[in-house]
This record gives C-alpha cells, structure tokens and sequence, in this order.
C-alpha cells in the first residue's frame, strides 16, 4: 500500500526529537483518533532554521512527519505557511487515500508551530 | 531471511495432504455433483466423504452440515437466516459485542428492519457476563449469538453456558467457531448449539469453504437462493475440491489436536512471558487461561499499532494490528474497546499467532525485535516523554 519513499521515510526518518527553547511549537492530533503530531521550531531571522518533530501515528504519519519538517528547514515563515499538505504528498510520491489526513496533519502542525512563534513575538 | 509468518489466525498455509486430496478434483474428477451420470456421481461421493468425515469430528449427523463459502458467509446465513425465519415469533437478538464483523454488521443490517439487537456484557478479559446475559433474553428472544473462541483476543466462551441461557427462553443459539474448530476439541451435542459457523482456511485448508451446522429441526431461511444444492437450503455449485480440501484438512487437525495445542501454546507462553519481562509499558489483551493456543495480544503504550506492524514487516516478521490506520477504517477495534481499552491502546495493539510450523527461534528473534521497534517508535513519539511513568503506571 506505501511506495517506496513513504516506507524509506518511515524508516529513516529526518529531524526526530525536540528543539529545547524553540521558536514555536505546534501539537495536533489527538490519541483517540490514533495520531498525534507535535513541530518544534527554531526560527531566526523570520527563517526556519531548524524543525524536529515527535509523532504518535501510523507509518504514514511519521513519513510525512520527517518530509514536512525537511522541506520546511531553510525556509522563510511566509513560504512555510504556503506549504500544503499536497506538497508533502508530492514529495513522498503519493499516499494511500486513507492516510491523506496524515498530510493535513503535518501541514496543521507546521501552522500551528508558526502561530505559535507570531503570538510569542508579537506579544 | 525466510519471513516469519505469525498472522494465523488471519489464514494459515494448506497442507500438503489437503492439496494433494484435492488436486484430482479440479481436472480429473471434474463433474458438477448435482448432475446424475458417472462424472456427477463421482464427485458426489467426494462431497458426501467429505460431509461425513466433518459430521464425525464434531458430531453431528451429516445432513445437518452445509457447506458455504467459508466463515463470514455461515455467519450472515445463521443470524439472518434465523432472524427471518423466526421472525413470527419474536425480533429480538442478542450477539455478544466482540462478535466477528460478518456478526456485528449484519445484527446492524438487522436492526434496520426493524429486529431490536442487544449486546452481551463481556469482562476486561472478554469473557461473557452470564448474568447479564440472563437479565437480557426474554420471551421474544429468537437468536443468541456468541464466538467460541475470539479471533483477536483469543479467549474461550462458556457456549455450554451460553447455550443453556438462550434455550430457557426458547431462543436458538449459535456459535462461531471459525478460530476454533480444528483447533479446541468440539461436541456440537455437548455444546448445546443449534448452529456453528466453520471455516477452512484457519487450519491449514483452502479458502473460500466453510460449513454451517443447523441442528435438525432448526428453521434458517436461505440467502443464497438458486440451485438444489446442500439440500435446497444453499444454491450455488458445490466448491468440490475446496470442500475435499477442507475436510483433509479438519481431519489433520482433529487427529495432531492434543499435539499442535501444547507446541503451540508453548511457544505463545514463552513469548507472552519474555514481552512482559523485557518490554516495559506493555498489557496483555485477553486472559492467559481459557485461551486459544495460538493467540497472543498486546497493547503497546505511547506507539501506534500500523507503525509497529511495519517495523516487523520490515525486519521480517508478519502479523496483525487491531489499529484504526491497518484496517482502513478510523475506529480502533471493537474487540479491545468491548474490553474496556481506551482508544490509544486499542490503537497501539498488535495480533501475533502462531502456527504448527514456527519455532522457539522465531519467537525469540521476533521478542528481540519488537525490543528495538518499540522503543524506536517510543523515542519518536510524543507520549513517551510527556505522560511517561505517569499517566500508564
């Protein structure tokens, strides 16, 4: 059911863990409905210079998980923003259509993340 | 490495001797049973040695045993079957909640023509709560339903038990014994069912064949209207070579009964006592006693079950997960919900069960490896650190 790059992905994820006093920081998800994704962010200048991330989920979950944190380091926060969940898809060569809701979570966090560093700086 | 296979009870490898029986009957021994001349004959007589051969091992007589195709058609066939052809008499049903879907949707299809279904009560164990069960039935009562074994806890229902309460209100009974047949010594007679549900592809037959047992006397309408097969109750022509297949099969099973029981429950109590051992954060789903042989389940804690499945996959060892992202759906299974599981340990459960041909270094190998999935995804994951020894001890 996964290709290839989603199952390398889920193998050998990117960027797993936790940035300590991060930028931001954003949690979606929840365990009753099996997938919790959590974005941590370290962000200077307005650019995402690093991202980890911790996931409760499925293999899809975290594939998408390492994939969105990888295509975002580097990064300004207005491009971040624009980074959809059909983006991340692309990148992974596609998923099955029952695990798409993965990809809106990756793409929820990294928001979530951002909103969180724009509330802390503009506070 | 050869892929460790430990996903029996989703099917199992036909035996040789199963094959080899049937081969025969697919070129050589071709004729359509229903029809009268020699080629007819000959294939009848193999539907009907195999039909007594069935009958004897859970004893009954033969003409109370139809073939279906398999587990989830015998059990559409008796609850609907009963349903409709008791339907004058009353419309209420009772199943127990860890039911098999093939169960569970049909009781749903039921309810939407106007039958009232209810549940049993089933212990954190998954054992039936007799007592409930006898505040339920009631002068109407036409239909108790209850697995003999569970497929993905693997515990052992009191049926004996069940049976008894079902009939003093008049109701019939029946079991599903698709994960045990072949597998637990059964009596039908002594069981006191009026209906059993059997399949093949459990114990080391084809797929695609199952039986139904209908005790003499019991009305079950038919769904599958057509031909005069399996006594006009079930049309459709009669899967021969499946049903020769099938009854090797049983044969096999029934005679290494006592000898497949202890290896393989030796090997799952070796298993079951090193994960508890050396895994932390784990739970045993399902009893240790009044267990299937075979059956192993566990719920690990902070992970998710589909990635936990594919971490095995990966190293080479094939089982199952009761998570919402393995079966496609979004709701963990009902099973281990019934048994009082919150949803993230339904979630994080994986199904091992083993088979006649696995080993001691299987089993060792696969403890060592869920060792290094487990805390891999742990190391990923959010819980682990968050709730750790706080929320779970």
């Amino acid at each position: 059911m996964y290709n290839e790059k989603v199952m390398q992905a889920f193998q050998n994820p990117k960027n797993v863990g936790e940035i300590e006093n991060a930028s931001g920081v954003g949690t979606v998800g929840n365990a009753s409905c099996g997938d919790i994704m959590q974005i941590s962010l370290k962000i200077e200048n307005d650019i995402i210079v690093d991202a980890k991330f911790k996931t409760f989920g499925c293999a899809a979950a975290i594939a998408t998980s390492s994939t969105a944190t990888d295509m975002i380091i580097g990064m300004t926060v207005e491009e971040a923003l624009k980074v959809t969940n059909k983006k991340v898809i692309e990148c992974l060569g596609g998923l099955p259509s029952q695990k798409i809701h993965c990809s809106v979570l990756a793409e929820e966090a990294i928001k979530k993340a951002i909103d969180d560093y724009l509330a802390k700086k503009n506070a | 490495m050869k892929p460790i296979y430990f996903d029996h009870a989703a099917t199992t490898p036909v035996c040789k001797e199963a094959l080899e029986k049937m081969l025969p009957y697919f070129s050589d021994v071709f004729g359509n049973p229903n029809s009268q001349h020699a080629f007819g004959r000959e294939s009848a007589k193999a539907v009907d040695g195999a039909r007594d051969s069935i009958a004897k091992i859970i004893n009954c007589k033969p003409n109370e045993l139809y073939f279906t195709a398999g587990g989830t058609e015998s059990d559409n066939w008796a609850l609907r079957g009963v349903a409709h052809a008791y339907k004058d008499k009353g419309n209420h049903i009772v199943i127990s909640p860890i039911e098999h879907a093939a169960m569970i949707v049909t009781a749903k299809e039921l309810k939407k023509e106007g039958f009232d279904v209810d549940f049993m009560k089933v212990d954190e164990y998954g054992f039936v709560d007799l007592d409930h069960l006898k505040s339920i039935v009631k002068k109407g009562t036409i239909f108790v339903g209850c697995m003999l074994a569970n497929n993905e806890v693997g515990t052992i229902e009191p049926i004996k038990e069940i049976a008894e309460i079902a009939h003093s209100v008049g109701a019939i009974c029946f079991t599903d014994a698709v994960q045990a047949a072949g597998v637990l010594k059964i009596d039908v007679k002594d069981l006191g069912v009026d209906l059993m549900s059997m399949s093949s592809h459990k114990i080391y037959g084809p797929k695609g064949v199952g039986a139904l047992y209908i005790r003499n006397g019991v009305k079950v309408q038919s769904i599958l209207t057509g031909g005069h097969q399996e006594r006009t109750k079930r049309g459709g022509t009669t899967n021969v070579a499946g049903i020769v297949g099938f009854a090797t099969a049983f044969e096999i099973a029934d005679k290494e009964m006592q000898k497949n029981f202890e290896y393989v429950s030796s090997l799952r109590d070796h298993f079951i006592d090193r994960v508890l051992s050396e895994v932390s954060f784990v739970k045993l789903n399902g009893p240790r006693e009044n267990r299937l042989p075979a059956n192993a389940d566990f719920s690990f804690k902070f992970i998710e079950g589909e990635s936990i499945l594919f971490s095995l996959d990966l190293a080479g060892i094939c089982v199952s997960s009761g998570s919402a992202c393995s079966s496609g759906s979004l709701e963990p299974s009902h099973v281990l919900l019934s048994l009082g599981l919150p949803e993230e340990l339904a979630h994080g459960s994986i199904r091992f069960s083993f088979g006649k041909h696995n080993t001691i270094e299987e089993v060792d190998y696969a403890v060592d490896t869920i060792k290094t999935a487990v805390s891999r995804l742990r190391e990923m994951s959010p819980l682990f650190k968050s709730e750790g020894e706080i929320k779970y001890v």
